[in-house]
């Protein structure tokens, strides 16, 4: 990594429950320069953090109390408003709480609650495939084209304001596939597995960090 | 609108990606990072990456081999064989794996997937199982089909959604590349007794056979060996099955959306003209 890139290098949050290495293999084929953290100083340097997550919310909370980074990532995002990406889990996480495996608290920095689909004769749950999302946030969605494939599997959904949806699809009803609060980006959908359309998202959030980092510098390229 | 599936399998044995026929013989296809790099730029919708050997040779799965196939893999990738521990779970899903299959281990401790459902979500568990057809109907098999478990594969199948699977994968040792079509009672069977998504495999030929797993209510289905020796097989079975109203994912670049095709599903040769007009149409590559 050179010095220009270590500047606005992402942030992948380490906390034993993602899918690290999918993400970082689709930072990787688009050249993005990213580094792996899972401690408190090195959140504190983040210019851009992406929090990924396969995994069941109770523990995934459980490890990111236990890591002790709780503070620093709340600190870090609703206070310096870096660029975050919560992915599936990542996402979910966010909500004031989860149902999954009894009633959970999340991280809160959202109005938004994660409930269990409905399974209904049709509609087998989990919703495990390739869904066409509606896109309505153009920062999140640039290049991509309306009613795109993303690939989602998760049983719990999150639901919440529609002034914070970005994205929608339909499983047995309206299911939200991305959600945005100014700086705060969160997908439901996998873009590190959902091939040129998640790369491309993956790239408007690395164009997202970038600007954002040019900004912090006063206009200078750095 | 959910798009139904069409999954790559990559059968790994002794570190090559192997074609399989009736669980007995195997044929070498090459490397298995160079088969999943070719089926994710063909559009298939995930990959299923086997290692076939793991359980009968007792031991783990080759998670390295793992690693190699998820780098330069942009679509998901379920992961099994040879898994017995949780520790191994987290080991491939932390290796790129999206999901974990588990086969063997499902029938001897059922735990492991109420464990892992615990600790990855249930969507990330799928049970993997093997079945023969035998004179009392069918019949599950572990231990890469060379164990008989005297319990038919709709029981396993709710067995393994009550302990926390997200999806079942069944597969037929009998239509196992025999390209004959799904074992589609077979799948019927599973169907009826579970309620979480179904995935079938063996014996897929044929665009066809693909359409006709899908009308009997598999939510996704699953082929090795008719996507091996050809190129852009994907893209070709996807453009056959939504000429026939299959709605799918079409993707890729290559989408075939004027093809023809012949009965045996080749490629017809397009018209003159139109090859004429190819001559001169610049593709830039795409840069994200």
């Amino acid at each position: 990594m050179t010095t220009a890139d270590a500047a606005h290098a992402i942030t992948l949050i380490d906390y034993g429950a993602g899918n690290l290495g999918s993400v970082g293999n689709a930072l990787t084929s688009l050249r993005v320069p990213f580094k792996i953290a899972s401690s408190a100083s090195e959140i504190a340097q983040a210019r851009g953090i992406i929090l990924p997550g396969v995994g069941a919310f109770a523990s995934a909370m459980d490890r990111l109390n236990e890591l002790q980074i709780v503070e620093p990532l709340t600190e870090k995002v609703l206070r310096h408003k870096t660029p975050f990406l919560g992915i599936c889990l990542g996402m979910q996480l966010l909500a004031e709480d989860s149902t999954e495996q009894g009633l959970h608290k999340g991280l809160g920095w959202i109005r938004a609650n994660v409930r269990e689909m409905t399974a209904k004769p049709g509609v087998r749950i989990p919703h495990v495939g390739w869904n066409t999302t509606r896109t309505s946030r153009p920062e999140m969605f640039t290049n991509i084209a309306d009613g795109a494939h993303f690939y989602y599997d998760h049983s719990f959904a999150m639901e919440c304001d529609d002034s914070l949806i970005a994205a929608e699809c339909d499983y047995g009803g309206r299911v939200t596939g991305a959600i945005q609060s100014g700086h705060i980006w969160g997908t439901q959908f996998h873009p590190e597995k959902s091939q040129r359309n998640g790369l491309v998202l993956l790239r408007n959030f690395a164009n997202f960090v970038k600007s954002r980092v040019q900004a912090l510098n006063g206009g200078h390229h750095a | 609108m959910l798009k139904p599936r069409i999954i790559g399998v990559v059968a790994v044995k002794d570190g090559w990606a192997v074609q399989s026929i009736g669980f007995e013989r195997y044929l070498p296809i090459g490397r298995p990072e160079v088969s999943v790099e070719f089926l994710d730029s063909y559009g298939v919708d995930e990959i299923a990456l086997l290692d076939i050997a793991a359980t009968r040779e007792g031991r783990g799965f080759d998670t390295a081999m793992l690693k190699r196939c998820a780098l330069r893999c942009h679509v998901p990738i379920a992961a099994g064989g040879g898994i017995t521990t949780i520790d191994q779970a987290h080991d491939i899903v932390h290796g790129g794996a999206d999901k974990v299959i588990i086969n063997t281990a499902a029938l001897d401790n059922p735990a492991i997937l109420t464990e892992g459902a615990l600790r990855f979500g249930n969507q990330c568990m799928v049970a993997s199982i093997d079945a023969r057809r035998t004179k009392a109907g069918h019949e599950v098999f572990s231990h890469g089909g060379t164990r008989a478990r005297n319990l038919t594969p709709a029981s396993a199948a709710a067995a393994a959604q009550n302990a926390g699977a997200g999806e079942v994968l069944i597969n037929s040792i009998d239509e196992d590349g025999r390209k004959a079509g799904y074992d589609l009672a077979l799948l019927r069977s599973v169907r009826a007794a579970a309620d979480i998504p179904l995935i079938v495999l063996g014996g897929a030929g044929h665009a066809s056979h693909f359409a006709d797993a899908l009308k009997a209510g598999a939510n996704a289905v699953a082929a090795g060996n008719i996507f091996t020796y050809t190129e852009h097989s994907v893209a070709l079975i996807k453009r056959q099955l939504a000429q026939a109203g299959v709605d799918l994912r079409i993707d890729s670049t290559a989408a075939y959306e004027n093809a023809g095709f012949d009965a045996d599903g080749r490629l017809q040769r397009q018209d003159e003209e139109l090859l004429e007009d190819l001559l001169f149409v610049r593709i830039h590559e795409e840069v994200i």
